[in-house]
């Protein structure tokens, strides 16, 4: 009587256990296929780890969408390979969680404010192209009498946590013989709001972060950035470790971006750019010939959707920090296009 | 406000005065006391009193949405609505069927969505359709309760209504889209497997009747399979409830979401655990108490720092799953090691006499650990299992540390793009810290008055 | 008959049915699943480390550690070792820790003692203070120390001057403190002489009341013998031993005496206020659990109320406070953790900082872990040294 009973039980479990094995094989081959290129296009997105707190860079506009110069690298690496620049998952990160996260190899792409340096690149995973170029600077309140980093001995620091601005801070203070005592947040914004409560002397961080975080205040002019940089920044998304396909892939939209600000392709002007007279904009865009696009994994003409997306690196620079950006005005200098003077520069599609 | 006794006037009844004499002024050290107490008291109490009076509330009148559902899109919030308004109903069913505590609930409910949709004052975004839906939650408390009236329905179908009313408002909460039917077949087939798999171990070396237990599984598996297909298929063709990112919920839709999971999730992996601590089985035994252990030794932020960051490195290259799942999965691990102790109390607590009584009967080893002891253990721990309960609602305030934006983590990010509301912080953060307390009261609440009903502790 | 045609033969219970051989099964199989997942996590970094260059090993310890970290117990600068940056955390999490389960004792106590007062307010004052606070989560009250009180301090210039002097503004609380003077070491050897004395009075005395069954004051007649020592060592030693430190404001900030940063201020007082609430709620359920035929024997007996509390009632209360209060004391240590919210520098805060400058994400995670279980570790074998102490007593 009772193993009347338990026979058809079992063969149901017996059953569900084979599909589920099937199930889960199935899944693991879509996981382990390969390459980054097929996992990312068979998720059906691309994963960024970036921010939302910081204006310019990665930031929610009023409709709760991601945006910023960082995240628009990232939704320009989405429109090369889907043609669709919503296509991204952003996970926002704090300062601390960069490296781990990208040596995770779960994110696709990192792009949040990192600077690139020897160590990690080393230790955290393959620096692309840098597409911003920065130093670290001081905020201090307009009626605190500095004039100069050299004049902070025996003053309080705010900083964040995890970042180079943390180490070159002790660096330059260590390197000038003065004392400093340092308040180290997890986020960005305890960081602005304990320097706005007076817990703090001075900020510190990339000249464009105090930029943009002095821009914010009620009142700008009772802040002042002083003039001395102490560090080079250069601000560079990242790839994981180990998959060269990828690591060319994001490289090479990164250079069309720079590319198509020298030849000026904008974003209105693309589609009849295609029809140019100019072979190396022609060859960028689809049109003729080739720079690698097989190669990659891309379609031909996939520079036509990126642009189209989000504009050249001009284009996406001014949306944020042009003059009528919408989050804050912050001349180009050193990141003007080599041509004009700056460092902006690229290696030429062919 | 507590009077101090010079301003009463000694004349009143001596009723009052005798309370007096025997509460406040029974002795030299009492009466000192009382007025040095009150005095304070009363210092504290208008100082309070004139702070809420001046107060900044314009954050959390302003961002009332985020507060309570984040940045869940504006144009489905009639599912978040449907949710509630479902629950609620259900909360009128359990007042008829049970009465007692769920009595108090479902009337507070009621009242409070009643107040709310007549309430005057209009946070940014409390538009009438918004409006419609608090009252829409009171109304349905009362027809719940008039349909659990009119159909005398039993407890166990209640009980089974909550359970499919999980299920579903989870699913409608996360809704759905063409890519939706494999990935939800595929999560149904990895949980129901593991599940199978897990009762199958434990049915053979505890030798429990297989018959049972894969009775019910097969049953609620095929009502779970059935309600899946239906709604992922169907629902999945049009863009009636399209797929909101888990990265979308926020604010105290997060932090219910958290806690509920969490709550379902730990309890009965904490009673195997408690079972596998118990069992005479040595590996079992030693595999349950190291994790126990391993657990209960490091604070919770460092596992969900642990299931957020560092677990990636030990998957598969370009493997990625939800955050808030992990997050869910680190607060399941803390609190369900936190139950297995609790519930082992409980066990331990279980007269021998009653397992062999019940051996004597001829029950099983299974029948006697699920119909006899069980029971007894889980009565006798009520009070530390919902103190338990409560610990993870609070905790589930701990994702903010790993990015996530519960209540609290919308509270804080308030404060990121604007500066004018730096002066505001204490409002915000009271605000935070008075739903929370809300909520655990209530548990707290619900905790004693069950407690009373079945006369635990009152030895 | 051959083993073989045994086995054959046998008309038994069915290996399958065999209890224990289903049990042995189970076991296996759930060891090998264990172990199957295991090896597959660590398959998985071993191929990371592989493919994407990640370090595992320890080596980096000694390496210069190059951040700075806001305060600590230990003297440390940006060019100490990872390994003693890492140290620096544990001291300050123990210091946390200890002045948190100090305070939140005392608290606690006296929490508890009221919420039994014979006085209506005060029992009642007890009870809403916490039924309040226990029912919020620290991290939201953190927050709000924090950012809502601390950060909301005036500017250092503007410091809240209270007697002592104590100065109070956002930079943090500082105080008067005592100053060792050139004379504190005479002064130090009298009171390791007081102390020797002391002890030996009090066992000398001890064993009178043991024999006399007199009480012959052994607490207080120690003290005083200390307390007199000291005196005479103070006025001997010429120049008074301990100066005051005197916070004095200085070009950006107070310098002197002794400070307590806002980060460590709201950290201590949101554990301390917080953890108090359980502990109040112990000492009250251990008092509650003492019978009242106990007291009103006692009392029956002679003793005064004091000695009833004392020697009747507290003993025995304690034994069922202090299993849970220990708990209480290990929650408190996990949980200054949630100072990483807070930017007080305690060990997983540094941790988290280490994991991203050193890139080395698993061994410091690991570290981290390891000093956590540590100290939970330590606090369990606290807990068992009483209750074996206990339980030795009861026989």
């Amino acid at each position: 009587m009772r193993q009347m009973k338990l026979r058809y039980p079992l063969l149901l479990v017996l059953a569900t256990m084979v599909i589920a094995v099937l199930a889960a094989c199935n899944g693991d081959d879509d996981a382990t296929a390969g390459s980054r290129l097929d996992t990312v296009k068979e998720r059906g997105n691309l994963i960024i780890a970036g921010r939302t707190d910081l204006a310019g860079f990665g930031f929610l506009d009023a409709s709760g969408k991601n945006v910023g110069f960082d995240i628009d690298l990232g939704r320009a690496v989405a429109a090369a390979i889907f043609g669709d620049p919503n296509a991204i998952e952003v996970r926002p990160i704090s300062a601390s969680e960069r490296g781990p996260t990208i040596q995770g190899g779960e994110v696709d792409v990192l792009t949040r404010n990192v600077t690139w340096t020897s160590t990690r690149d080393a230790q955290w995973g393959n620096y692309t192209t840098i597409m911003f170029y920065d130093g670290q600077g001081f905020m201090v309140r307009a009626d605190s009498g500095f004039d100069s980093a050299f004049d902070l001995d025996g003053t309080t620091a705010c900083v964040t946590s995890g970042t180079t601005t943390e180490l070159n801070l002790a660096d330059f203070f260590r390197q000038n013989g003065l004392s400093l005592e340092t308040v180290v947040f997890e986020d960005t914004a305890s960081v602005y709001g304990a320097y706005e409560s007076g817990r703090c002397d001075i900020a510190t961080s990339d000249k464009s972060q105090l930029a943009a975080i002095r821009s914010g205040f009620a009142n700008p002019g009772d802040h002042k950035i002083l003039p001395e940089t102490i560090s080079k920044e250069p601000l560079t998304p990242v790839v994981p470790h180990g998959d060269d396909q990828w690591f060319d892939l994001v490289k090479t939209v990164m250079w069309v971006l720079i590319n198509a600000e020298e030849m000026g392709v904008t974003q209105a002007n693309v589609d009849s750019m295609v029809s140019s007279d100019n072979i190396a904009i022609r060859r960028m865009l689809g049109a003729e010939g080739e720079f690698g696009q097989a190669d990659l994994g891309l379609d031909a003409d996939f520079a036509v959707d990126v642009i189209k997306a989000v504009g050249n690196y001009g284009e996406i620079y001014d949306r944020y920090m042009g003059p009528n950006g919408m989050s804050f005005e912050l001349p180009r200098q050193s990141n003007e296009l080599w041509l004009n003077g700056g460092l902006i520069y690229a290696p030429p599609l062919k | 406000m507590v009077g101090t006794p010079e301003v009463l006037p000694p004349s009143t009844s001596v009723g009052i005065v005798g309370w007096l004499k025997a509460n406040l002024l029974s002795s030299p050290v009492n009466v000192a006391l009382t007025v040095v107490v009150g005095t304070l008291t009363a210092i504290a109490a208008v100082a309070m009193a004139r702070w809420l009076v001046s107060a900044d509330w314009s954050p959390i009148h302003e961002s009332l949405k985020l507060f309570l559902v984040g940045q869940y899109p504006s144009e489905e919030l009639w599912r978040i609505g449907a949710v509630v308004v479902g629950a609620t109903a259900l909360m009128g069913v359990s007042w008829a069927v049970w009465g007692g505590v769920m009595r108090t609930f479902a009337r507070i409910v009621a009242a409070a969505g009643l107040i709310v949709a007549l309430t005057p004052i209009e946070p940014a975004g409390f538009d009438l359709a918004v409006r419609l839906w608090y009252l829409g939650s009171a109304a349905s408390v009362a027809l719940g309760f008039a349909v659990g009236r009119a159909a005398s329905l039993g407890p166990k179908w209640v009980i089974r209504a909550w359970a499919l009313a999980f299920f579903l408002g989870m699913a409608l909460i996360w809704g759905f889209d063409e890519r939706s039917l494999g990935s939800s077949l595929r999560m149904l087939f990895g949980a129901g497997a593991t599940l199978t798999v897990v009762l199958a171990g434990a049915g053979w070396v505890g030798r429990f009747p297989l018959a049972v237990v894969l009775r019910w599984l097969a049953w609620g598996w095929a009502v779970v399979f059935v309600v899946t297909i239906v709604m992922a298929w169907g629902l999945g063709q049009t863009d009636l409830a399209p797929r909101v990112n888990t990265s979308r919920w926020g604010g105290l839709l997060l932090t219910f979401v958290l806690a509920i999971v969490g709550i379902v999730a730990s309890f009965p992996i904490g009673v195997l655990l408690a079972l596998g601590r118990r069992s005479r089985l040595p590996v079992l035994k030693g595999l349950s108490v190291a994790f126990i252990e391993l657990v209960r030794g490091v604070p919770l932020v460092t596992l969900l720092f642990m299931t957020v960051v560092i677990v990636p490195l030990f998957l598969p290259q370009g493997t990625s799953f939800d955050l808030v799942l992990r997050a869910v999965f680190a607060i399941t691990l803390f609190s369900s090691a936190y139950m297995a102790e609790n519930i082992r109390g409980g066990l331990a607590a279980v007269p021998l006499g009653q397992i062999e009584g019940a051996k004597a009967l001829g029950l099983g080893g299974f029948q006697t650990m699920l119909f006899i002891v069980l029971p007894q253990a889980l009565r006798a721990v009520i009070p530390a299992i919902v103190g338990q309960f409560i610990s993870l609602f609070k905790d589930t305030s701990l994702v903010v540390i790993v990015g996530l934006l519960d209540i609290l983590g919308i509270g804080k990010s308030l404060f990121l793009g604007n500066v004018r509301w730096f002066g505001a912080q204490a409002e915000v953060y009271l605000f935070v810290a008075a739903v929370f307390w809300v909520f655990t009261f209530a548990m707290a609440y619900a905790s004693r008055k069950v407690e009373e009903s079945l006369g635990v502790g009152s030895r | 008959m051959s083993p073989i045609r045994r086995l054959l033969s046998y008309r038994g219970i069915p290996i399958w049915r065999d209890v224990r051989v289903l049990q042995a099964a189970g076991q296996l199989v759930s060891v090998m699943f264990v172990v199957s997942v295991l090896v597959f996590f660590v398959a998985n970094l071993m191929s990371a480390a592989d493919e994407r260059g990640l370090s595992l090993g320890f080596d980096f310890l000694d390496q210069e550690a190059g951040f700075p970290i806001g305060e600590s117990v230990i003297d440390y600068h940006p060019a100490d070792s990872f390994l003693y940056a890492f140290g620096v955390g544990i001291a300050n999490t123990l210091k946390a820790a200890l002045l948190g389960v100090i305070f939140a004792t005392l608290l606690g106590v006296a929490v508890g003692l009221a919420r039994l007062s014979s006085n209506w307010l005060v029992r009642n004052l007890a009870g809403v203070y916490v039924q309040t606070i226990r029912n919020v989560p620290l991290l939201v009250q953190l927050f709000f120390w924090y950012f809502a009180v601390f950060q909301a301090l005036p500017l250092v210039r503007e410091a809240v001057r209270l007697p002592g002097p104590v100065y109070l503004s956002n930079r943090g609380l500082f105080m008067v403190w005592p100053r060792m003077t050139s004379t504190f070491d005479t002064w130090l050897g009298f009171l390791a002489v007081g102390l020797v004395v002391a002890v030996g009075l009090r066992f000398v005395l001890m064993r009178r009341e043991r024999r006399s069954g007199r009480p012959s004051h052994a607490v207080v007649v120690p003290w005083l013998a200390f307390a007199a020592i000291g005196a005479i060592g103070w006025i001997a030693a010429g120049e008074s031993p301990l100066g005051r430190s005197v916070p004095t404001l200085g070009e950006f900030n107070f310098e002197g005496g002794a400070r307590i940063t806002p980060e460590f201020g709201a950290l201590l007082v949101g554990l301390v206020l917080y953890t108090a609430t359980f502990i109040a709620e112990i000492v009250r359920a251990g008092i509650q659990s003492v019978s009242r035929g106990q007291s009103e024997a006692a009392l029956a007996l002679g003793l005064s109320s004091f000695q009833t509390t004392r020697l009747v009632v507290f003993p025995q209360a304690l034994r069922v406070i202090v299993p849970p209060l220990i708990s209480q004391y290990l929650n408190l240590t996990k949980n200054s953790s949630l100072a990483v919210a807070i930017a007080y520098p305690e060990l997983f805060t540094v941790g988290r900082t280490m994991i991203n400058q050193a890139g080395r994400a698993v061994p410091i995670f690991l570290l981290i872990m390891a000093a956590y279980l540590a100290m939970s570790l330590t606090w369990a074998a606290v807990g068992n040294l009483y209750n074996r102490r206990v339980q030795m007593v009861e026989h």
